[in-house]
């Protein structure tokens, strides 16, 4: 493991990375991995994190050297999209048996593995994922890699992230890592032009992207690769071809985005595509990373042209629901949304932002948040369930938007939800996606069922004195009242 | 004579597995109090409780000892230790299970001695919490192994042992993980029908039946109790429900010599008749009328219901007592098994199977042997099967994920069996063809033997 001990230190040194720069020599040394408290912690492993970055390249065989936890329990469950190919939805494991273990047929087994996938299914290439298992007990599978490569003549990935390395966003950086060094830059395309750009760390969620790629177009911007959503092999074999690229979703990709304009002098910056302003302004960033790389500068007065009808159309659509969620309390519990211009645009049509965790954010993003909410108390790191639990019971906010590993606690507080991180139903990026986001929240939160279920059940709210009419002592007389009970009751209760 | 056929394959494609330790941590969900604990790497706990929410759209009790790569190599059970110590405090369980995964197995981890050690040495801190080990390395079994032996493991662990004063009511039953939470609350209902008292262990109709509770509760909140597991050896009679809870209940008659009953499936007229004739014989009471009521049901449901099966060819991928309780069922409505997939090769009650072959594999082997069945019958992973075959797919087992209520769903009894007929009816109905012209050519294919041919009235 002494090469996978060294790439973990590689893209734990990581000089684009804000945080990193804020440290001295020793504390970058120690890496940003957090050790984890045994019995209270929560999230994916470092294998997690690279199936979550490289699966939804969807014409590659992803087969995962391990016994049957790691696919077995976790295959086919995220909610990518793709426009064409659907082998990655198929799941390949070696399972690994205890025979396998004892015998030391790991890598055997890993080898025939391949030859099977190759024969029946074609694939544009396997990518082999070694787990904690595997790793464990020593299987080569670089060499096994390399091996199979040569025989069928196909491209086969090993990817290192066993789960033991650490956490997901670990894993995120190794799958990038694997990419540099096996994929990126091994095809030559023959249609390189100067309006094609990189999208990383775009996951097309619900088919979202589908919703940002059309803007793209009618300015003259070809997208070469989108890293991983709908990706195809191919596209991330050519993409460091492209002219510009822009990193979505903070910073899970970050060594690739820098790594790429050292290779191959890509330029990058971070932006977004959720919110209103966000989904502008990356729009502007692009075209000027263009026109500064070569490209003609009309694209840019095409950009603007764009965003303006766009921008209006979106504003006005979003005003269509100032009326029912003005003064509405949101409660944002996610790690994930760095974009603030969602805050911006739930703010621009009255709603109220209550309380906003900033775990995963930068100082920059803090210093971001305390201008727009103008209150830093609505700040808090991470909130324990329990307390959660309490806010929301308590109604102090009117919806919860997060991931699915609180979705519990609102609903079990009878709070209206709505998930905005990846098991979401609907795509939220670009102009519509805005809207469709705030339509989801008016949805959820004018639900008829918060009536029924706040309520409590009829007989737990009598006036008092009603509950002893049956326990008078005279039979007679119990009858008698009892009947009268039921005729005021049904009275009361019945449609008038 | 059934042939089992062993996989060859070396790559799976699409597994029907859910690991062991999922299993083991399913069963512990069934005490009240509990918290499981994976002992492995944060990875290992995080897809098994992703899994559970996706089924029960629940919150789920579930932890890990966060095994990193230090600790894999100098050993895990300091993390063992913290993890205990830390649920304790922070949750106050009345049960920890600790479930091993494939990683401190393949490390050899002796950890039942950890665990008596981390009871040696925290007897004062960990009082009020029992802690019971389930050895389940991924690397063999699935969910049935995974459940059956934290049973094992809650009876060796908690349980009084010796000879007791048997209270002649009180029943111990032992049912298997592929009961839904209906039919456990349904089972309960039947025996107390008969003024017995029964105990479930696990019994996931407490804890998994999806309620409002008034307050954040980070434990299972119902479920067998502690309590009741102690007192499991006064029970006048066990029965168990599955061939895989046949150990469990041999360690619970060998520690209080609680005599036990098999019974391998509650789904079907003859196998409900069976337990319903044993809970007569142990209370001395006669089968209540509601009962019988219900037995006519769905003799009723078997006369209007049989149209649909009989020919039928059949599909099936699931863990070994839940085929055969699939497999009898639809046999026994005039079905035949086409094709009949499972996890393992270790169980008895694969020989029972009503099918020329059963083969071990995944649902990739289901999906090649389907082609031309009618029905496909297993968990929602098959989803993409049915879709490429063009073959309706009826969800059953673990994991659920893209449908609503399948815990409420009941497959067992009279009831059950009577509503497993109407399902399975309709999804036919809800897929029949309008004849044509072509379909019924006498001319077309008059060379294919009949039974290959296929209704007109059922192809979809």
């Amino acid at each position: 493991m002494t090469s996978l001990s060294a790439k973990i230190q590689d893209v734990f040194d990581e000089p684009a990375c804000d945080n990193n720069r804020g440290k001295d020599a020793k504390a970058r040394k120690e890496g940003c991995s957090k050790p984890l408290t045994p019995g209270a912690a929560a999230g994916g492993c470092a294998f997690d994190g690279a199936k979550i970055v490289l699966q939804p390249i969807t014409d590659v065989a992803h087969l995962v050297h391990a016994p049957i936890a790691c696919e077995g329990n976790s295959w086919d469950n995220r909610g990518a999209a793709s426009s064409g190919p659907t082998l990655w939805r198929t799941s390949f494991t070696t399972d690994l048996t205890e025979l396998d273990v004892v015998m030391g047929q790991g890598e055997r087994k890993l080898f025939k593995a391949i030859r099977e996938i190759k024969e029946t299914y074609a694939p544009a290439a396997v990518f082999v994922y070694s787990t904690c298992v595997t790793a464990l007990i020593g299987d080569d599978i670089d060499a096994v890699c390399k091996r199979a490569a040569e025989k069928f003549g196909l491209a086969v990935v090993p990817i290192n992230a066993p789960g033991l390395a650490g956490s997901k966003n670990l894993g995120n950086k190794l799958a990038a890592e694997a990419l540099l060094d096996h994929v990126i830059g091994t095809v030559e395309p023959d249609d390189a032009g100067p309006y094609d750009i990189n999208i990383l760390g775009e996951f097309n969620l619900s088919g979202e992207f589908w919703l940002v790629k059309p803007l793209l177009e009618r300015i003259g911007i070809r997208v070469r690769a989108c890293i991983p959503g709908d990706a195809r092999y191919i596209d991330i074999a050519s993409a460091h071809r492209a002219r510009a690229t822009m990193m979505v979703c903070s910073s899970a990709l970050i060594n690739l985005a820098r790594k790429m304009e050292e290779r191959w002098d890509i330029p990058f910056f971070e932006g977004s595509f959720y919110g209103i302003t966000d989904t502008s302004e990356a729009l502007r960033n692009l075209a000027e990373l263009l026109v500064r790389k070569g490209a003609d500068a009309e694209i840019l007065d095409r950009t603007d042209t764009l965003i303006a009808e766009q921008e209006a159309i979106a504003w006005k659509k979003l005003e269509a629901y100032r009326r029912r969620l003005q003064g509405k309390r949101v409660l944002l519990n996610t790690g994930g949304v760095k974009s603030w211009s969602v805050v911006h645009a739930l703010m621009e049509i009255g709603m109220e932002i209550v309380g906003t965790s900033v775990k995963k954010s930068t100082v920059e993003d803090k210093e971001r948040i305390k201008r727009i909410l103008k209150d830093e108390n609505h700040m808090f790191e991470q909130m324990a369930a329990r307390d959660l639990y309490a806010m929301l019971s308590k109604h102090k906010a009117d919806i919860m938007l997060s991931g699915g590993r609180t979705q519990f606690i609102a609903l079990k507080a009878k709070t209206p939800w709505l998930d905005i991180n990846q098991e979401r139903q609907h795509p939220y990026a670009g102009y519509d996606g805005m809207v469709e986001l705030v339509r989801q929240i008016d949805l959820a939160i004018h639900n008829p069922i918060w009536g029924q279920v706040r309520e409590p059940a009829p007989w737990d709210c009598q006036p008092a004195g009603e509950d002893d009419l049956a326990s008078t002592k005279n039979g007679t007389a119990t009858v008698n009242a009892f009947n009268e009970f039921v005729g005021a009751t049904a009275h009361r209760l019945g449609e008038r | 004579m059934v042939r089992i056929l062993r996989n060859t394959k070396s790559a799976a494609v699409n597994p029907l597995k859910s690991s062991q330790p999922l299993g083991a941590a399913f069963a512990f969900l069934g005490v009240d109090g509990a918290m499981p604990l994976f002992h492995g790497s944060q990875g290992c706990t995080s897809f098994a409780l992703v899994l559970f929410v996706r089924h029960f759209k629940e919150a789920i009790p579930l932890q890990t000892t966060a095994m990193d790569e230090v600790a894999t190599i100098l050993g895990g059970a300091d993390h063992l230790e913290e993890a205990i110590l830390n649920l304790k405090i922070r949750t106050k369980p009345k049960l920890i299970g600790v479930c091993t995964t494939a990683l401190v197995e393949a490390r050899g981890e002796d950890c039942a001695s950890d665990i008596a050690n981390v009871k040696l040495k925290h007897a004062e801190e960990l009082a009020g919490t029992e802690v019971v080990l389930a050895n389940t390395p991924d690397f063999d079994g699935a969910i049935e192994e995974g459940w059956a032996k934290a049973v094992a493991a809650m009876i060796e662990g908690i349980t009084r042992s010796g000879a007791r004063t048997r209270q002649p009511k009180k029943i111990a039953i032992l049912p298997g993980c592929n009961l839904t939470v209906a039919d456990v609350e349904h089972l309960r209902d039947m025996v107390e029908s008969f003024g017995l008292k029964p105990i479930i262990l696990p019994d996931v109709s407490g804890s998994l039946d999806g309620t409002v509770p008034d307050r954040w509760v980070t434990t299972t909140y119902g479920g067998t109790s502690v309590e009741e597991i102690r007192e499991l050896g006064t029970a006048a009679q066990c029965i168990v429900i599955g061939e895989h809870m046949r150990h469990p209940a041999k360690m619970l008659h060998g520690l209080t010599g609680v005599p036990y009953v098999v019974l391998q499936s509650l789904t079907g007229l003859k196998a409900v008749d069976r337990f319903v004739s044993v809970l007569s014989a142990v209370s001395g009471a006669a089968v209540p009328a509601r009962v019988r009521r219900r037995r006519a049901q769905l003799e009723d449901a078997l006369l209007d219901g049989h149209f649909h099966f009989g020919g039928k060819k059949i599909a099936i991928a699931a863990e070994p007592d839940q085929l055969y309780q699939l497999a009898t069922f639809f046999a026994g409505m005039g079905s035949k098994i086409a094709a009949a997939v499972t996890t393992t090769d270790m169980s008895k009650i694969l020989e029972k199977v009503p099918a020329e072959w059963v083969q071990i594999g995944d649902l990739g082997d289901l999906e090649a042997l389907a082609a031309g069945a009618d029905l496909l019958v297993t968990h929602s992973h098959g989803r993409q099967a049915s879709q490429r075959l063009g073959i309706p797919l009826m969800r059953v087992g673990f994991p659920i994920f893209d449908r609503l209520g399948s815990q409420h769903k009941l497959t067992i009894l009279y009831e059950g069996t009577r509503d497993l007929i109407f399902e399975v009816a309709n999804i036919f109905q809800a897929n029949q063809h309008a004849p044509t012209p072509e379909a019924l050519d006498p001319f077309r294919k008059r060379e294919m033997p009949d039974e290959l041919r296929s209704s007109p009235l059922t192809r979809h």
